[in-house]
């Protein structure tokens, strides 16, 4: 049997560093081949955001992203696996989330950084709240069945 | 039976509170029993609550469905469908 990495889940307010967190995943290894990374950010769209707050069920988070990455681990053959998911207030332009799969071959970094990102998009405990400019009154950002439907690709 | 509830989201704000602790009658046994138990408490509540369906629950920190059985002790989440990422 192979062995299975061990996925590297934080959950924070403050920022990530995109290439620290890919070199922890190569430092001092000579079998990583592929390393792929998504870095979701904050958008404003089209001008009209001028912050999300992202609030988070704490321990569960952790915990989901947790059992989300071990999964990606089983499926497919990772050397290193990073999720890094932000909480807190975050301005247009600012870092969200991060995921990093290194893994000896692209196919398996590529898919187990989709897979992640769709999981943890529906079953992650975070919930946006978006301030608009020039608004008083903050609004929650409404799932998307569209993001159902992204989770169902896995399903095997 | 007394279970400890957690609110996040606009299911936390129309509630009005982050979390509570309540005494279950021994009728209420299942996630759905919680739900519209809950229901009967206040206007509050009803508003939280007015669509159970699209209401997803975490019992002790893992996602359950609201056919589920209350544990004996431990927390129950409450909150709208996940929009991180």
């Amino acid at each position: 049997m192979r062995s299975v990495c061990e996925p590297l889940v934080r959950v924070q307010a403050g920022d990530f560093d995109l290439a620290t967190e890919a070199r922890r995943l190569s430092d001092g290894r000579r079998d990583v081949g592929a390393i792929v990374s998504f870095t979701g950010l904050c958008r404003d769209d089209g001008g009209r955001l001028e912050a999300l707050e992202l609030e988070h069920y704490p321990g569960m988070a952790e915990a989901e992203i947790g059992r989300i990455a071990g999964e990606a681990a089983q499926r497919w053959p990772l050397s290193g696996l990073t999720v890094i998911h932000r909480f807190g207030r975050i301005a247009p332009g600012e870092n969200i989330v991060l995921v990093v799969a290194a893994s000896a071959h692209r196919r398996a970094a590529f898919e187990a950084a989709d897979f992640l990102m769709d999981y943890l998009k529906s079953r992650a405990p975070f919930w946006k709240k978006e301030h608009a400019a020039g608004e008083t009154e903050a609004g929650w950002v409404e799932a998307k069945d569209r993001d159902q439907e992204d989770m169902k690709r896995w399903k095997r | 039976m007394t279970m400890k509830l957690i609110y996040f989201a606009w299911v936390r704000e129309r509630i009005g509170l982050p979390e509570e602790t309540v005494d279950l009658p021994a009728d209420v046994k299942t996630v759905a029993d919680l739900l519209n138990w809950l229901k009967e408490r206040g206007e509050n509540y009803e508003t939280a609550l007015e669509r159970p369906e699209v209401i997803r629950v975490a019992i002790n920190q893992e996602h359950a469905d609201h056919a589920a059985p209350l544990p004996a002790k431990g927390e129950i989440a409450l909150f709208p469908p996940m929009t991180g990422g």
